[in-house]
């Protein structure tokens, strides 16, 4: 028997709510998803200055249980999930055996013997997959509750006090990488301070009936504070100005998180076996043959995913991901370069169109928040 | 409502005619498809176009637009504000956010292009 292919795309349970909000709604990895609302830059500075609400129904919630279940996601990831502590998330990735990413993950320890998988939704089945594998032979798990599970993120230097008055919980109590579970608005959450913004923020893991009441209150609460609803077209510019990669362009099947500068995420120094670790050990001794930069365009041009990148001989790498900065006000790329280039202050060309355009290598992120 | 004095193309440019010369831009319904404009690239005064040909591009913070002559003509002067301002093509596309000057090398391909109510209908729904 073969698995049917999915026909429709999946839509968010908050599909009406943005419909009625004026979003224009796009398929996006097999779901039915909010691109924008008033506008990507609009959005964007809401977030920087503000505060912006996400719907991010569409990412996969991995529950992994069982006396085990450390023990068998340290073997299956390329962190040491069980040296987190109750109530602290690290950020992970699940490599194949070549070591190439499979995908990058967010992995959350909500008791001893239960942790919480995040992962995108365009590799949702496959890590869904690849951990239902890596599982056998451990007393673990695994529980796909990616449908079932609504995901709200509040993100920006308001979400605080936004969101402080909704819910029992000490929000200043839960650090960064911190995740607590209470109730939000009436509704149990699981509420996690991570996100993909570079700002300070909250996400919000609710049963999926649930998340459009939380949309609709927290949104209420936000909209004083300078809160808009924000769509994937501004969380992408938002991640990259934050140096943060995202699937399906920093990383891949054929890159290994050396090559992406995420060589400190992988935990060569934990006890056992992982997937990987012949591999990305090799890597780790002799070195990468490409790296990924931040560019920052010193002539007229935008860069974008897939443009050639030049040295004085020629072609020396590709652009990822590039954008015209809202907050920056210039055009930044990230790209994978020779290692030769990959210093700041190294000056490149991005071909944009046919015609080289000067770029220089600068560190990466490109935003920092002001503390 | 589109400009009624306006001609238009089916990928989405008006023009304007003023004597020998016309006026090219984008319009209000491809601005608002592309979304916040933050990059606009005009040719140099005196390029040659032949109708149809790609004479610049339009870049929203998601997308690269290709931007396609109307009619054939030599390029007298392109909006330099747009370098500093791109914003301006949301804003104001029939005015502020006007992108070449051509000189005609055909009054009867304007002719051609689709007026107001053929281009409001193109749109229609869209």
């Amino acid at each position: 028997m073969t698995e049917p292919e999915p026909i429709a795309p999946t839509p968010t349970p908050l599909l009406e709510r943005h419909e009625a909000l004026g979003a224009k709604i796009v398929e996006y990895a097999g779901w039915l998803m909010p691109i924008q609302y008033a506008g990507i830059l609009e959005e964007h500075r809401a977030v920087r200055s503000a505060a912006g609400l996400f719907d991010l129904s569409h990412m996969g919630e991995l529950v992994v249980e069982g006396p085990e279940a450390g023990a068998a996601l340290a073997g299956a990831l390329v962190t040491d999930p069980p040296s987190l502590a109750v109530g602290r998330a690290h950020y992970s990735m699940i490599c194949a055996p070549d070591g190439g990413i499979l995908d990058d993950l967010i992995v959350y320890r909500l008791a001893d013997n239960r942790f919480m998988v995040v992962a995108n939704a365009s590799n949702a089945k496959v890590v869904s997959d690849a951990l239902a594998e890596r599982l056998v032979g451990f007393k673990a798990v695994l529980d796909d509750r990616s449908l079932a599970t609504g995901l709200v993120a509040v993100q920006g230097p308001r979400s605080l006090e936004i969101l402080g008055p909704l819910t029992d919980l000490d929000l200043e109590a839960i650090r960064y990488y911190g995740v607590a579970e209470g109730d939000v608005v009436g509704v149990h959450a699981q509420v996690a301070r991570t996100g993909y913004t570079g700002e300070d923020g909250f996400e919000l893991f609710v049963d999926a009936k649930s998340a459009g009441e939380v949309w609709d209150r927290v949104l209420e609460a936000g909209r004083p504070h300078g809160m808009v609803p924000v769509g994937l077209g501004a969380r992408d510019t938002l991640r990259l100005e934050a140096g943060m990669p995202l699937y399906g362009n920093e990383l891949d099947r054929r890159t290994n998180p050396y090559q992406a500068g995420l060589g400190r995420v992988v935990k060569l120094g934990k006890a056992g076996d992982f997937v990987g670790r012949t591999a990305l050990e090799k890597v780790a001794k002799d070195g990468v043959d490409r790296r990924l930069v931040g560019l920052a365009l010193r002539e007229r041009g935008i860069a974008r995913h897939g443009y050639p990148v030049l040295d004085r001989a020629g072609p020396t790498g590709v652009v990822t991901s590039g954008t015209m900065s809202p907050t920056l006000g210039e055009a930044i790329a990230m790209a994978y370069v020779a290692p030769a280039h990959a210093e700041p202050g190294t000056m490149l060309a991005v071909e944009i169109r046919g015609a080289p355009v000067a770029a220089e290598v600068v560190p990466l992120p490109f935003y920092t928040r002001p503390t | 409502m589109v400009p009624a004095e306006l001609r238009y193309t089916k990928d989405h440019e008006w023009i304007r005619v003023e004597g020998d010369e016309a006026v090219v831009g984008i319009t209000q319904y491809a601005a608002d498809q592309l979304g916040d404009i933050v990059f606009v690239e005009l040719p140099d005064a005196g390029r040659s176009l032949d109708q149809h040909a790609t004479f610049g591009v339009v870049e929203s913070v998601k997308a690269v637009s290709d931007l396609f002559a109307p009619v054939a003509g030599e390029v007298t002067e392109t909006n330099g504000d747009l370098a500093g301002t791109p914003e301006v093509v949301n804003t104001d596309p029939y005015g502020a956010g006007w992108m070449l000057r051509v000189r005609l090398t055909d009054r009867a391909q304007v002719e051609g292009l689709l007026d107001a109510s053929a281009y409001e209908q193109l749109t229609a729904g869209g």
